[in-house]
């Protein structure tokens, strides 16, 4: 028999209220902007982006404030705002080779067209706190450096020239572009699902993952090809004008992950690729995802599948961090009649053991209860 | 004939490129400051959705969708009877109305060069100038390697 | 007046409450099948496709809906014109591939079992065909049975497909796969989801 029951009602309405007030907090202490949220804590905004997979940064903005900095509750009200809108259409796939680019680095090669830009990174900073930061003092203006506008070939390119490297992904002439916001999810996937998914995966789950290749568990001899991060300039194509109507930039981050690989039947010996594609500025979570797109695609070139990296089915179903935190959050709600349920069932198993196991005592005890 | 039609399409296009990369402010600020007419009828929107982003696997291989992003529309059309069309990211619909009514005067080959110099050259102007500028502070961070003198000579 | 400007004109004019009204009117008529549920003109889209069934178009349509156009509609720039500006519609390469089909000739359309069924697992997949008739009086009438209906309803709609009671015996048969028909005239609709019975009257 199921029982349902009612109640609490106000203690919600209070603990909402109770909520709004230690979101506010200290009342002598400024409220944040939604504007400082997105100019001081942009790469914040920009996870909350690519994993409520939605790019307008006053929203994740919005969902970071109202989530009190919980960057996955921001990214669960991302996703649920995304749902309330219609959609015009696919762009046009970006051009990341015609980027205005803002970083770019390469492990493989010191000199490559267009050069090593480190852009606003954190790397070589000494992880020294900044007491400078904390007072608030003014920051200088960035120097600049002249330079004529130069073209920056992708290093996957580079590699192409040689024939050691296996080409930019293709998939069939007629295939369409899966869709995991409109198709169930099925397994085996095709590799443009799979980077769909990881796209928006968590951050965490792909970086453990990623970690997890290279102690071993799948290990695929990753070199960072190339990063680069900047704006690219978005088209879509609409039946009421004779050109792709251009739609304004958004800033990408892009990795070229390039994997040595001695061959198998399946494949020569050559280099092979993983890619990762997120919005914003997150190298760390591009990096990941590149991981675990090259491990992913473990059976289409003839390698044994031997880790969790590797398996599609674990790594797709549970890289969705909204996904993840309704299933294990679920579980503080009232359970309260499976519960009951559960309890009786142990008890009489403890009953029977009892009895089993120590005769005399179960007895005692049943004597004791009369 | 067809020449100058291909070019007219390739400037609307940079035209509305430009409008969609500017912030409404300074589309606002400089509708003002041109005196350009604000009298249209609202055919469509101005409307937000969503558009679909689509990568490529390894950048230049099979596409496949990356997430979406929110755009706003509308349709306009002028007492003088020009539709015009403007789509843009982000959530401004004053901004997507202007815009609309912009691209509706720019096809009016009377208002064009009104619409040019009041409102397309200083935005594209400005979009420029910020994008040399960042372009600049990025090849500041550009690493110049040197090679250590080693051995005797 | 040139393509341009028809297939800008003639959407809904308040396209949330116009959108709401029509999806009312065909979710009743789904709900009662055979009752005539009056539609107004919300809609005035290029001939030869009807305002209402343009209206039920702009009501049901967008950007995920594949949509088949018969060669009547088909023929039309300034239809498919209308249609992608005002829903922004993808047109489907085959019958099988749609999820909405908009008949404006009826009497040449092709088999139903050309249109998608549906799957076991998801019959919902099925394409929902939108049929332009003249009239639901003047045409051999149809007894109707089945969920919706309390004892029996009779139309008779005008201009319909051939053998066409053959057909949706046989579409029937499919359950629970099976494609949904809605007939539009100039100011109602009536529709026949797969879950109801034609009755053959006696002429």
């Amino acid at each position: 028999m199921y029982v349902a029951v009612k109640g609490g009602e106000a203690a919600i309405a209070n603990a909402h209220s109770l909520l709004a007030d230690r979101r506010r907090g200290d009342r002598s202490v400024p409220a944040l902007r939604l504007d400082q949220i997105v100019e001081q804590l942009a790469l914040g905004v920009d996870r909350v982006m690519s994993e409520g997979s939605l790019y307008d940064r006053e929203l994740a903005a919005l969902a970071i404030a109202q989530a009190r900095g919980d960057l996955i509750e921001a990214i669960f009200l991302v996703r649920a705002y995304r749902t309330t809108l219609p959609r015009f259409g696919y762009t046009k796939p970006i051009d990341t080779d015609n980027m205005l680019v803002e970083r770019r680095v390469s492990a493989t090669y010191k000199d490559l067209p267009g050069g090593q830009l480190l852009g606003p990174t954190f790397d070589y900073t000494h992880r020294l706190l900044d007491p400078e930061l904390a007072a608030g003092g003014d920051v200088a203006e960035p120097l600049q450096r002249e330079t004529e506008a130069q073209a920056m070939p992708r290093v996957s390119a580079i590699l192409a020239r040689e024939g050691l490297i296996e080409p930019d992904g293709e998939m069939p002439q007629d295939h369409i572009p899966g869709d995991i916001t409109r198709e169930p999810l099925e397994f085996p996937m095709a590799r443009d699902i799979r980077l769909q998914a990881l796209s928006r995966g968590d951050e965490g789950f792909l970086l453990a993952l990623g970690y997890s290749t290279q102690r071993g568990y799948a290990r695929n001899h990753p070199f960072v090809g190339e990063i680069r991060i900047g704006e690219v300039e978005l088209e879509l194509d609409v039946p009421e004008l004779p050109f792709a109507v251009p739609l304004g930039t958004v800033r990408v981050t892009e990795c070229q992950m390039v994997n040595q690989f001695k061959g198998s039947a399946k494949a020569p010996p050559q280099f092979t690729r993983g890619y990762g594609l997120v919005f914003g500025q997150s190298e760390r979570k591009a990096m990941a995802m590149a991981l675990c797109d090259r491990a992913l695609r473990a059976t289409e070139l003839g390698e044994d599948v031997t880790a969790a990296a590797q398996d599609e089915e674990f790594v797709i179903s549970h890289s969705d961090n909204v996904q993840a935190t309704g299933f294990v959050e679920h579980l503080k709600l009232p359970h309260y009649v499976d519960f009951q349920a559960e309890l009786d069932l142990v008890r009489r198993m403890r009953a029977e053991y009892d009895a089993r196991e120590n005769p005399v005592k179960a007895e005692e005890k049943r004597e004791a209860a009369e | 004939m067809r020449g100058q039609e291909a070019r007219d399409q390739a400037e609307r296009k940079a035209a509305m490129s430009t409008l969609a990369q500017s912030s409404g402010d300074d589309i606002v600020r400089l509708w003002n400051e041109a005196g350009l007419p604000s009298d249209a009828e609202l055919l469509r929107g101005p409307e937000t959705g969503l558009v679909t982003l689509r990568g490529r696997i390894g950048g230049g291989g099979a596409p496949f969708n990356v997430g979406e992003a929110t755009v706003t529309r509308a349709t306009v059309r002028l007492p003088s009877g020009q539709v015009g069309h403007s789509y843009a990211l982000g959530r401004d619909k004053q901004k997507a109305m202007l815009a609309a009514i912009a691209d509706a005067l720019w096809q009016d080959p009377g208002r064009r060069a009104e619409v040019e110099t009041g409102l397309i050259v200083p935005l594209r102007s400005a979009l420029t100038t910020a994008q040399e500028k960042r372009r600049a502070e990025t090849a500041a961070t550009k690493v110049d390697f040197f090679t250590m003198v080693r051995g005797e000579d | 007046m040139d393509i341009a400007a028809q297939s800008i004109e003639g959407g809904f004019v308040d396209p949330v409450f116009d959108a709401q009204t029509v999806f009312r009117t065909v979710m009743d008529a789904m709900a009662r099948p055979g009752s005539v549920q009056p539609l107004p003109a919300f809609a005035r889209p290029p001939a030869p496709l009807s305002a209402t069934a343009g209206a039920i178009a702009l009501a049901l349509c967008d950007n995920d809906t594949p949509l088949w156009l018969d060669p009547a509609l088909q023929a039309s720039t300034a239809i498919k014109s209308w249609l992608g500006f005002h829903t922004g519609v993808p047109l489907a390469n085959t019958p099988a591939d749609a999820h909405f089909a908009l008949i404006a000739t009826p009497a040449e359309m092709m088999a139903l079992d050309g249109f998608s069924q549906g799957t076991q697992d998801y019959p919902d997949r099925s394409t929902t065909l939108i049929l332009q008739v003249g009239d639901l009086v003047s045409g051999s009438p149809l007894l109707l049975e089945g969920p919706g209906i309390e004892t029996s309803a009779t139309i008779a709609p005008a201009q319909m497909p051939r053998h066409f009671v053959e057909q949706w015996k046989q579409n029937i048969k499919r359950f629970p796969r099976g494609v949904d028909i809605i007939l539009a005239t100039a100011d109602g609709i009536a529709c026949l989801p797969r879950t109801t019975r034609i009755k053959t009257m006696e002429a």
